[in-house]
């Protein structure tokens, strides 16, 4: 995580609090966004950057998202430590304040890092070969217990596989993805007629 | 009405202008028994002639016209609970014969350059979609409509309670939404672009009527029903 904030107080106590918690780690604390801060975090490559609006002034504020996802694909959370108008805010992934507890602040920060992780990617994506064998047997009608013994890998692997097909494909149902392994040639239709 | 029910359309407006705001209101007229030919009446005369409560018609209306509508307590109380039915039931009909029998009639039209296994696939597959549709349909029209007429007669079992009625669409729309995907992305290259559009178009419009229908039935009849449950009781 990176803290982006000119306040050495309060990026200081962010990190404790943090520290205190577990879970998110901070890797870096920038006071402001100078151009030697900009490769730092290109650099860096966060998970996370947490940004005080202030930092920018009046007229770049509001595209404040954009500037910083050209330089890291990093969520953007807002932390609010003075008096801003909403509107600086509906940029971010997620906004957390001064005054919230540290667990309610970390619980805020996982959901947004869940809820990122669940979206769909946007790069088009093959299956890959291991997940054209589990969909080939999906499409027989094997179940996800069968497949996990027939190739020796645990029930929740097979899980997760099946979860990647149906992002990459678009597809959800047994008989859906039937006909994509059909129309793909990854299955002859004589296997199960 | 509250604010929220204050939309643009009003029982005072002509029909015809209605629908040209929103012609793709032009299908609910089949389905709640308006015929063409209304002239320049309100949407208030063209209710009463055809004997449907006007404010279920607004209702309605709105819902497939605004995203994200809900209409207020006020109109909600307003509404009548039979002719809800009836749109719900004509709806039946016209996903299951003229939607279905169209998207069909297309379908097969842009999988005509497929070799003969992968359009025997993807038949079946369309089949089993339209028969899990209908399963679903057989429950509400022999289980949940009977019911409501009969808490509409004040003759309600107290075996059943329309909170049961818990739904179930998702397969459907998976199914629907599967189809999607295979038409839009995996048919083989030699598939008309035109035929592949007119397939495209077609499901999107049945998935959004899909669930318009879905939002009447969970979140409008449901509760108005759920209240003269409660009525009856007292």
């Amino acid at each position: 995580m990176l803290l982006i904030e000119p306040s050495a107080v309060i990026a200081r106590g962010l990190e404790s609090v943090f520290a205190g918690q577990g879970e998110f780690e901070v890797c870096g604390i920038l006071s402001d966004l100078s151009h030697s801060s900009e490769a730092r975090i290109r650099n860096m490559a966060p998970d996370v950057m947490i940004v005080d609006p202030v930092v920018f002034d009046y007229s770049t504020r509001a595209a404040a998202k954009s500037y910083l996802s050209e330089l890291s694909s990093a969520m953007t959370v807002g932390l609010r430590t003075t008096l801003l108008d909403d509107g600086s805010f509906k940029q971010y992934d997620e906004v957390i304040g001064l005054y919230e507890e540290p667990a309610a602040i970390v619980r805020k920060l996982r959901g947004a890092v869940e809820s990122r992780q669940d979206a769909p990617r946007s790069e088009g994506e093959e299956l890959s070969s291991r997940e054209k064998e589990i969909l080939v047997c999906v499409a027989k009608g094997m179940l996800n217990k069968e497949i996990a013994d027939a190739y020796n890998i645990s029930i929740y692997t097979v899980i997760t596989h099946r979860k990647n097909i149906t992002r990459k494909t678009g597809i959800k149902t047994v008989a859906g993805l039937t006909v994509y392994a059909l129309l793909n040639n990854l299955i002859d239709i004589n296997s199960f007629e | 009405m509250t604010k929220k029910d204050n939309t643009i359309f009003s029982a005072g407006m002509k029909l015809a202008d209605m629908l040209d705001i929103n012609p793709g209101l032009l299908s609910l007229l089949l389905r709640v028994g308006i015929s063409f030919g209304f002239g320049d009446e309100t949407v208030e005369e063209v209710c009463l002639r055809s004997g449907l409560n006007v404010n279920t018609f607004l209702l309605i209306c709105n819902v497939y016209t605004f995203d994200g509508y809900r209409p207020g307590a006020a109109l909600m109380h307003k509404a009548e609970p039979g002719d809800i039915v009836k749109y719900l039931h004509k709806s039946h009909d016209y996903y299951l014969h003229m939607a279905d029998e169209s998207l069909l009639t297309a379908l097969e039209k842009a999988v005509e350059p497929c070799d003969e296994k992968r359009k025997w696939m993807i038949r079946k597959f369309f089949k089993d979609y339209r028969e899990e549709l209908a399963k679903h349909f057989e429950y509400e029209e022999k289980v949940v409509f009977p019911y409501v007429e009969s808490v509409l007669g004040h003759k309600a079992s107290p075996d059943y309670n329309i909170l049961q009625y818990e739904e179930n669409h998702s397969n459907v729309e998976e199914k629907l939404s599967d189809l999607k995907s295979i038409v839009m992305k995996y048919l083989p290259r030699e598939c008309s672009d035109h035929d592949i559009f007119q397939v495209l178009f077609m499901i999107y419009a049945l998935e959004d009527d899909l669930r318009k229908h879905t939002f009447i039935e969970d979140d409008i009849l449901v509760p108005i029903v759920n209240r003269l449950e409660e009525n009856e009781k007292e």
